[in-house]
């Protein structure tokens, strides 16, 4: 008989974190960095996941875990978009509308949620979007409950701030 | 709630494309050296199977009579766990699974992994992956083989467990009376093979 690797750590097949979460980090991505990115994103999210993936010391919450990547994926995207508008402001407006017609990711206020800090759009994202207790936004992004709380307010006066405007 | 608060709440979701997102994310995988192993579903005439292929070979041939999640979860934690759905890299497997089950191929060229098979178990699979087409043994000729004349039980514990079965011919092992002895896909799918090669025992 074959005998078993031993590991203390049991992984799940890596396929199934994909058939699991992939339509609610879909989800999230869209709501952080508009439909054009989000796919790339997604792809970004589970590509680095799948590099660390052997090394995980606990199997505990793999689905706060792809969270985490998925919002630092999320952050890259909008600070390469950033510069890219930077650079060549007219070129990028003319391929969302060609890729990406009546999009309503592109008013503003998502616009303006993309441009918050990455926790703070994190934590929107998942209490508003996901509509989810703290205490769950906290466990999705590996923070505490307050953390989640100050998070969520902090980016809702940052973006009325921005709406007002 | 406010007006903000309930804009926010009202985010549109979007259809995913798994399929793309599947296909896409197997040839990321693979090109960045992570996909590990690779799987798919294929249809047969005795049922589907699922077939899992690594860089060095095929590794398993299963008959999905049960839940996929068990099979899974036993590469996953006897080979690696970056596992993905990735039908592309096993498409020699189901073109030569066809050619046989139509008989237009009599033997497969395909690399095999080994790497789920340890011992004496090793030796008698090797020497069962040598029966040619149409032809059979007994447990105690292929214990033989191994290297272990009187290990005939043994020979049939390892064929039992053979993690190949079809590529690595276990159906052409029987009895040396022509009694069929056993089979892990159950003894009709055994009786279907041996007379798809001609050699069902009278």
């Amino acid at each position: 008989m074959p005998r078993a690797v031993s590991t203390s750590v049991h992984l799940p097949p890596f396929q199934r974190l994909v058939d699991d979460h992939a339509a609610e980090l879909h989800r999230f991505l869209i709501a952080s960095v508009g439909p054009g990115d989000a796919e790339d994103c997604l792809q970004e999210t589970f590509l680095s996941a799948l590099r660390a993936y052997p090394r995980l010391r606990h199997a505990g919450n793999l689905r706060a875990w792809l969270y985490t990547i998925a919002q630092r994926k999320a952050t890259d995207a909008v600070r390469r978009h950033r510069r890219n508008r930077a650079s060549d402001l007219d070129a990028v407006a003319e391929v969302r509308l060609a890729s990406q017609p009546h999009q309503p990711f592109d008013d503003g206020l998502w616009t303006s949620v993309r441009g918050l800090p990455s926790k703070q759009r994190a934590a929107l994202v998942h209490r508003f979007v996901f509509d989810l207790a703290y205490r769950d936004v906290g466990e999705r992004m590996g923070i505490s409950e307050e953390a989640a709380r100050q998070n969520v307010s902090a980016g809702l006066r940052r973006l009325r701030k921005e709406v007002d405007r | 709630m406010t007006d903000l608060e309930q804009q926010l709440r009202g985010a549109p979701g979007a259809e995913l494309n798994r399929k793309a997102l599947t296909t896409a994310l197997a040839k990321r995988a693979r090109e960045a050296g992570l996909l590990d192993v690779a799987y798919a579903e294929l249809d047969s005439p005795i049922g589907e199977l699922i077939v899992f292929v690594t860089p060095r070979g095929l590794l398993r041939v299963k008959y999905a009579d049960e839940p996929v999640e068990g099979v899974l979860a036993e590469v996953a934690s006897r080979v690696s766990p970056r596992i993905l759905r990735a039908p592309a890299r096993t498409d020699a497997v189901r073109q030569q699974l066809d050619g046989y089950f139509a008989l237009r191929r009599q033997r497969f060229d395909l690399p095999i992994d080994w790497s789920l098979v340890r011992g004496f178990a090793g030796g008698v699979l090797r020497q069962t992956a040598r029966i040619p087409f149409g032809h059979v043994r007994s447990y105690g000729q292929v214990a033989a083989g191994a290297g272990s004349p009187r290990a005939a039980r043994a020979a049939g514990n390892a064929l039992g467990s053979n993690p190949i079965p079809i590529v690595v011919p276990c159906h052409r092992v029987l009895h040396a009376d022509g009694g069929l002895g056993g089979y892990s896909g159950g003894l009709d799918r055994k009786r279907y093979l041996l007379a798809l090669e001609g050699s069902l025992p009278a």
